[in-house]
């Protein structure tokens, strides 16, 4: 198909229940074949206008004012003309193998079906994934279904691609090649491409034209260099909270894991570091929690990781390392919510003390009131934790647990809503809120009954600049208020901005992880022959 | 990163690798199959056409003669030739024999109190007869749930969805959405044990059994949420290549094949056989008279 412009004449959308509308007044044109990076502020309604060109706004949804033409037809008459790549890495595959999965939207186009199988192989190519037609989809990386939704969208001859961060939800390292994919798939069809994304670094050389996004239509308009050459708009750009090349992102703690300001970006800024010779290293503090030889596994699962680690207050601890290497294991063990596989992850008498007590040294052991003001941990997914309907019965709901005080659990909630700037949400409903106010309600929850540990899961993806440069301040804090961090983490530079020491997993190939036999030896034989090895050099004193 | 951490990841006990691959079972739905027989192969509209007539052979009569023939044809012939994992089989679904069992024993105590006393213990007397009208449910139970498990277990979900639509003509667009809602479900299983942990970071694990009871519906109800959530992703996925636009072509061709009308055929010859036994016997007791 050839490529097909896109045009907005006073286009927007209100969706249904909503006063304010997600999008309003835009006017734009897109020429055919023209790369587009679309950016803005979160709700600037981006994803909305990405939809409603994909066609897959249902009318029942919202209301639609002006015109919005693919070509010259209304999207929802073409759906199927302009193919649609989401974040979700797994909400994106239809079916359960890799060549059907292509197929797919060929077959709902009438595409022959002669034709199919040399399209599929075709378009497999093209993105890189040159797998077999009946590889199973579950098996495939994060990275790699994100290809094959890009190979399903190619396969379809598609004139007009648009794209909603593909890599939001993948690791850095799977980023560049999803992004050669979707550029590799957008030559090769000629279609006019519309990507959205907040990390511009990642696009801005590899599109003709960037198009920014406020609540009131086009901020900026023109080729990328021009609009991030642009001081005036550069800061318009950063007070939205993208993230622009070259952005200095901040050391707020100084540690044995600081990057030097050279080399990769983002650059390494802000506040003044000590310099080695000066002594500035902050003394590590007692430790509060230590693992040796701990083989780590999901309920019901075989080890995936033998950890040994110190945790210690006042430090940060990053587990880095290969997806599928056992560090959300590791992190959940270490957070006492799943048992170990063998040996035990133990509490310091400091991390003991106090109201509820547990007898045992090992948190997996703990009742979960014990948990709540020792050890605090915040999942991947904000989402999972909520458990109440407002924002701040949320909050309150963990020192009520411990069994605080009601005046006391009333202070402390009003003190979180301020200092996460949640205030004005405080009776919204938690599952209403945007991706960065959940994503810092579900951290104010976690400090809500100030325990002294603090585990964190992927605290930063997908959040942009904004909420990073919050969340990262916020754990330097509770690190100077003597707290420990240990953060699951892909982003170098949260962990450089924390100063935080590192805790390296290894990878082995997916035998090992899912190997039955592992289920069946002893826990003995489990760490001996458990996926990943990791040791905790801790910091070195200059 | 200084220099001092780049020796971070300790050579102490490094990463091995499991060669276990090489014994995986071709597929693992809900019994692994351990190789791929005519049975298995068969075409999913066959196989449940076999199943269709296996059951009238052990529903229209409830006697021991009929549903025992028919058990020990299914144990010694239909299992085997379906290629499952006999161990695996009883290992994961332990539970169906049990409850065959007890169905049986209820049987046995409820059923008429015919022929001579086996077993008095006051309330529970078992009977001669009793206990045989109790044998034949435990083995009926067991001769309806055997062909189920096979087909279940050996046969692909995609194909299954191929051949519904394109042979029986159900509904492209429901069988399609059902077909992609149904790999959620193992998202699904890994969602839930999710939501216990972040439970009980927040201060509500289930400590005890009762606590576990109690969480069930809160959990159930968190897991809705992240289904609907899921299922709305999902939808705009597949509605964003096209699904529901236009008259749909298939790759994928569901075809019969001659092992198709010897699977029937088969099933056939088993009810014939279990029918007549129990007829010669004389205990055909046809249901409904």
């Amino acid at each position: 198909m050839t490529a097909l412009p896109i045009t907005a004449r006073g286009f927007g959308w209100t969706h249904s229940g909503r006063a304010r509308p997600a999008l309003s007044g835009l006017d734009l044109r897109i020429e055919a074949g023209e790369r587009v990076l679309l950016a803005g502020a979160s709700g600037a309604g981006k994803s909305t206008l990405l939809h409603a060109i994909a066609g897959v706004l249902p009318e029942e949804s919202g209301d639609s004012r002006g015109s919005l033409l693919v070509g010259d037809a209304p999207p929802a008459a073409a759906r199927g003309v302009a193919g649609l790549v989401l974040q979700d890495p797994d909400s994106q595959v239809i079916l359960a193998r890799v060549g059907d999965d292509v197929a797919f939207g060929m077959e709902n186009l009438g595409v022959p079906a002669d034709r199919i199988p040399g399209r599929v192989r075709e378009a497999l190519e093209t993105v890189g994934l040159p797998v077999d037609a009946a590889h199973p989809t579950r098996a495939l990386s994060g990275g790699q279904k994100q290809r094959l939704a890009i190979a399903g969208v190619l396969a379809m001859d598609p004139g007009v691609i648009v794209l909603d961060e593909p890599t939001a939800n993948l690791d850095p390292a799977a980023v560049p090649a999803v992004r050669d994919a979707v550029l590799a798939a957008q030559a090769r069809s000629g279609a006019t491409m519309v990507v959205v994304e907040h990390r511009l670094e990642i696009w801005a050389d590899h599109v003709d034209r960037m198009i920014v996004l406020g609540t009131d239509g086009v901020v900026a308009d023109g080729a990328p260099e021009t609009v991030l050459g642009d001081a005036a708009l550069r800061s318009l750009l950063e007070g939205a909270g993208l993230w622009l090349p070259g952005t200095a992102v901040p050391c707020l703690r100084t540690g044995a894991g600081r990057a030097s300001g050279s080399g990769g970006a983002p650059a390494v800024s802000g506040r003044a570091v000590p310099g080695s010779g000066a002594g500035g290293l902050p003394s590590p503090g007692e430790v509060l929690l230590t693992a040796e030889e701990v083989a780590v596994a999901r309920t019901g699962g075989p080890p995936v990781a033998v950890v040994s680690a110190e945790v210690r207050s006042g430090r940060a601890l990053a587990l880095t390392g290969p997806n599928g290497a056992g560090k959300s294991t590791a992190a959940l063990t270490l957070a006492g919510l799943l048992p170990e596989a063998s040996g035990a992850a133990r509490a310091s008498e400091s991390l003991l003390a106090g109201p509820r007590r547990p007898r045992s040294a090992q948190p997996s052991r703990w009742r979960s009131r014990a948990l709540v003001t020792r050890i605090g941990m915040v999942f991947q997914e904000a989402e999972h934790q909520f458990l109440r309907h407002t924002v701040a019965d949320e909050l309150g709901f963990g020192p009520h647990r411990a069994g605080w005080a009601k005046s006391r659990i009333a202070e402390r909630v009003e003190e979180l809503l301020t200092r996460l700037r949640l205030t004005e949400l405080a009776q919204a409903h938690p599952q209403t809120l945007s991706g960065g106010e959940k994503r810092r309600l579900s951290v104010a929850c976690m400090l809500a009954a100030a325990p002294q540990v603090l585990v964190v899961d992927e605290p930063t993806f997908g959040q942009d600049a904004l909420t990073w440069r919050e969340l990262a301040a916020m754990f330097a804090e509770e690190l100077d208020g003597g707290r420990a961090v240990v953060a699951v983490t892909h982003d170098e530079a949260f962990a450089t901005a924390l100063g935080a020491d590192r805790l390296e997993f290894s990878a082995c190939g997916r035998g090992c992880a899912g190997d039955r036999s592992a289920q069946d030896g002893s826990a003995q034989d489990g760490s001996a022959r458990g996926g990943t090895a990791a040791r905790n050099e801790g910091t070195p004193h200059v | 990163m200084s220099e001092a951490l780049t020796h971070s990841a300790g050579s102490a006990g490094r990463a091995r690798s499991f060669s276990g691959e090489a014994a995986a079972p071709v597929q693992d739905l809900l019994v692994p199959l351990r190789r791929q027989t005519p049975v298995s192969r068969a075409n999913p509209v066959a196989k449940l056409a076999a199943v269709v007539v296996l059951m009238l052979g052990v529903l229209l009569s409830i006697d021991l003669v009929s549903a025992g023939v028919m058990f020990a044809l299914l144990a010694v012939i239909a299992v085997p030739a379906s290629g499952l994992d006999v161990g695996a089989l009883i290992r994961r679904l332990w539970f169906l024999p049990v409850a065959a069992l007890l169905a049986g024993w209820a049987t046995a105590i409820m059923a008429e109190k015919t022929g001579a006393v086996l077993l008095d213990l006051g309330p529970y007397l078992v009977t001669t007869d009793s206990l045989s009208a109790g044998a034949a449910i435990t083995l009926r139970a067991l001769a309806l749930a055997l062909p189920g498990v096979c087909v279940a277990a050996t046969t692909d979900p995609t194909d299954l969805a191929d051949a519904l639509v394109q042979h029986l003509r159900l509904p492209e667009r429901f069988v399609l959405s059902a077909l992609a809602a149904a790999r959620l479900v193992t998202l699904f299983v890994e969602e839930w044990k999710t939501l216990v942990l972040a439970r009980r970071t927040r201060g509500i694990g289930a400590d005890s059994p009762l606590g576990r009871v109690r969480a069930l519906v809160p959990l159930a109800f968190a897991l809705l949420v992240q289904a609907i959530r899921r299922g709305t992703r999902l939808a705009m996925a597949m509605e964003g290549r096209g699904f529901g636009t236009r008259a749909r072509t298939w790759s994928r061709i569901s075809r019969f094949h001659a092992r198709d009308a010897w699977l029937v055929a088969g099933a056939c010859v088993f009810s014939a056989l279990s029918i007549g036994a129990a007829v010669v016997a004389g205990a055909w007791r046809l249901i409904l008279t």
